[in-house]
């Protein structure tokens, strides 16, 4: 790998920080900003924030909701719908450092052997859980979820429920690689569902300054998602990345020598195109 | 991957395949899951949730398990479950012998409540239903000793309707009264104060879930009493009003006149 910027790196990891400080300024620091839980919230003691999976397993269950919930899942969706689906999974979620810790030593380590798991599989997670909310009257998903049983553990003290994380960390580092973010969790996947009409996105905008070094696909937790941006152009793909598994994590643009990714509009369909001479742009 | 203009080539049975594995996958998941939730509805006798929660079912169905009520409660009553805390994973309760319920007059765990798990038409705290105290250590209850320990009664918000004092006979004794604290579950809102007070080492009385504590008629009961009073007289007219067997010492006749013979037996009585 060449000379990589760290910049949305920090960035992401700052966010991290930032959610998780907002979270415990008040249990700690008696500085009530937030109070509750990533599964629902309420800001400043006006803005209510609710988890749509939550919601709608509340829902499946048939449960009809008190108007905050659903006022708070709608913000949510809203939200999500502006800065990326996924961006959940990248800048919010507890567990990413988690999971990104467990593939750094993984990658330091060395481990190549793994089990091979579709990245489909989280939507049948998903539809699992949302088939046993309805059939069982319950919030399934809740009795595993390690997405909010991290989060409580981290607002509300967790004791032995920090074994999950663990668990996470375990399984992502010795048996499937990314294997909880990028192949079974539903949470992920339902944040993957909003994420495929979401307006900010990843470009390849310089695509044409793409000299296949592949550093990008050796960062991205997703990577099958770079390749009818970066290289399908041939095939009518714009230079957008579409899918709604990429998390916006902005690491792509971070480590690319060439330059090649940028944030952009969905509809942003335009193209740098390199000039006649090498690393010339011509606007 | 294919591009727009490009056709792929699917073997439909693969695709089959692959479609029943996925749906049969999700299905037994599914049914992991819903054992776990059927196993996780089992709720220790000792937690208790907060008021307004709905029926335990409903509860688990409604609950985000955010903690807002937690984190509304000026007590620090409520808690979240963790595992082995016999309530749902996440969940709030209490456990009232540790921290019992001070029955705030504006309910703040209700109100914080997003989803509706506690519900929001709970306005006056006295209606709450947290559960229902029941004196279970009679054989050391200190009032039940004949003492007059009155400690559960006197804590109760709701003193003379939720708990009294119902005075008895002392037998051991035979000169002396019993108080027994005696709760009257249409009162009781389970808020466990009187648990929380009880100065025995292991609590007499004891906040139960409503569904342990109480009992249920069967719908078809008709209590004749009950019935007497709401239509004014007897429903049954002209009833035959039979002897009594085995009472008095034989001399007096307060029976109907049945005439009794030596030993004290009635005569020539038929059943």
């Amino acid at each position: 790998m060449r000379a990589a910027g760290w910049k949305w790196l920090i960035a992401r990891r700052l966010s991290q920080a930032l959610f998780v400080a907002l979270f415990l300024a008040g249990p700690l620091a008696g500085l009530w900003v937030v109070e509750g839980t990533l599964a629902s919230s309420l800001t400043l003691g006006v803005l209510p924030l609710t988890d749509p999976l939550i919601l709608l397993q509340s829902l499946l269950a048939r449960h009809w909701p008190e108007a905050t919930a659903l006022l708070g899942a709608a913000i949510v969706v809203a939200g999500y719908l502006l800065v990326g689906g996924r961006a959940y999974c990248s800048w919010v979620c507890p567990l990413n450092p988690v999971t990104d810790a467990a593939h750094w030593l993984r990658v330091k380590l060395g481990l190549r052997e793994g089990v091979t798991i579709s990245p489909r599989l989280r939507l049948w997670v998903l539809a699992g859980a949302l088939a046993a909310s309805a059939l069982f009257g319950t919030l399934a998903w809740e009795l595993v979820n390690p997405v909010t049983i991290t989060h409580r553990a981290l607002v509300f003290g967790g004791g032995v429920m920090w074994l999950v994380a663990v668990g996470v960390f375990v399984f992502d580092l010795a048996i499937a690689r990314r294997g909880w973010c990028g192949h079974l969790c539903p949470v992920g996947a339902a944040y993957g569902l909003i994420g495929k009409g979401s307006l900010l996105r990843v470009s390849a905008v310089r695509r044409e300054a793409c000299d296949d070094c592949m550093d990008c696909y050796a960062v991205c937790p997703e990577p099958r998602v770079l390749t009818p941006a970066l290289r399908g152009k041939a095939k009518g793909f714009g230079p957008v990345i579409l899918s709604g598994d990429c998390t916006n994590c902005g690491r792509c643009i971070d480590v690319c020598p060439q330059d090649v990714f940028g944030f952009a509009s969905r509809f942003d369909k335009r193209e740098q195109t390199i000039g006649p001479q090498q690393g010339e742009y011509v606007p | 991957m294919t591009g727009p203009g490009e056709k792929k080539t699917v073997d439909r049975r693969e695709l089959l395949a692959g479609g029943v594995r996925a749906v049969c996958g999700a299905g037994f998941f599914a049914l992991g899951l819903g054992m776990l939730g059927r196993q996780a509805e089992t709720r220790a006798a000792q937690s208790l949730r907060p008021p307004g929660a709905l029926a335990e079912a409903d509860f688990l169905a409604a609950c985000s398990r955010c903690g807002l009520c937690v984190r509304d409660c000026p007590w620090d009553t409520l808690r979240l479950a963790g595992i082995g805390d016999g309530a749902a994973l996440g969940t709030p309760f209490f456990d009232a012998r540790a921290v019992p319920c001070e029955m705030c007059q504006d309910i703040p765990c209700v109100v914080a409540c997003p989803t509706g798990a506690l519900d929001h038409r709970l306005t006056d705290i006295k209606q709450a239903k947290m559960g229902v105290a029941v004196l279970v250590g009679q054989e050391t209850c200190l009032n039940f000793l004949g003492l007059r320990c009155d400690v559960c009664y006197r804590v109760c918000p709701l003193i003379d309707e939720a708990i009294t004092l119902e005075r008895s006979h002392n037998e051991r004794t035979g000169k002396h009264a019993r108080f027994i604290p005696t709760v009257h579950s249409d009162k009781c809102t389970g808020c466990g104060k009187c648990e929380k007070a009880c100065v025995l080492e292991e609590a007499a009385i004891k906040v139960l879930p409503a569904e342990l504590a109480l009992g249920r008629l069967g719908g078809h009961y008709r209590l004749g009493w009950e019935e007497k009073r709401k239509h004014g007289e007897s429903l049954l007219k002209d009833i035959i009003d039979l002897p009594d067997r085995g009472y008095g010492d034989g001399t007096a006749t307060p029976y109907g006149g049945a005439e009794r013979g030596a030993n004290g037996a009635f005569k020539e009585f038929k059943p």
